[in-house]
């Protein structure tokens, strides 16, 4: 029997940008909202994962050429280095900074460095979780 | 009055989520499990929304996308097991 999954990949390609973009929301509201860094890389996961399941695994490499061992020692560095970027001021390990600055389209914002540790947190939680399921799915 | 409406909306889908909870225990297929367990995602997302309105907070409100999200993704996985097999393939087979 031939099968068509005409309808599952129309489908997917219009509701992965939008669970990408919720993902995104997640991620950049965490400070003042319940989200952050582990729920962002878990939905962006789960974004990657729709992928996977409507397309296969040689599609999404080809069109996402990400290794995603790298992305979780990518992650792992940004986490230590916003740690130790805080021993270069004479204060303590992990110890973040904050301040209000006037960017050219979102006004008077403030810019935090725990928002690097969460990109540290995020880029792990993506690379562990697809790193799992492109192994076990992956095997024949 | 409105409290009272929503413990009301909240019964309601207790009930129906208990009711399809019966079909998927005794289910006869597999097909008729997934289906009552999509629906009691959504049956679940419902009863988030009813009950942030009782806390009156917004913050349940990622919650309920995320339920929606998760359950269609869960609902692909398993419809796909089903049909195909095997969840994530290799390579495409024409």
């Amino acid at each position: 029997m031939k099968s068509n999954d005409l309808i599952l990949q129309t489908t997917t390609k219009i509701a992965v940008f939008i669970i990408l973009l919720f993902s995104l929301h997640i991620f950049f509201a965490g400070h003042y909202y319940p989200g952050g860094g582990f729920v962002g890389g878990l939905l962006t996961s789960g974004a990657l994962v729709l992928l996977l399941l409507a397309f296969d695994i040689k599609t999404v490499a080809n069109s996402l050429p990400f290794n995603f061992r790298i992305m979780i020692a990518i992650g792992l560095l940004f986490a230590i280095g916003t740690g130790a970027g805080a021993l270069f001021f004479n204060v303590p390990f992990l110890t973040h900074a904050f301040d209000y600055f006037n960017l050219p389209l979102l006004g008077k914002t403030s810019l935090h460095t725990a928002v690097l540790f969460d990109i540290g947190v995020y880029l792990c939680v993506v690379g562990a979780t697809m790193t799992i399921i492109q192994t076990i799915g992956g095997s024949e | 009055m409105l409290e009272i409406i929503l413990k009301i909306g909240l019964v309601g889908c207790s009930l129906s989520s208990a009711i399809l909870l019966i079909r998927v225990i005794k289910g006869p297929s597999v097909s008729d499990r997934v289906v009552a367990l999509d629906a009691m995602g959504i049956n679940l997302a419902a009863i988030t929304a009813l009950a942030s309105m009782i806390y009156h907070t917004t913050a349940f409100l990622d919650a309920i996308l995320l339920f929606g999200i998760l359950s269609f993704i869960g609902t692909v996985a398993f419809s796909k097991f089903l049909e195909k097999g095997e969840i994530i393939e290799n390579e495409r087979r024409r």
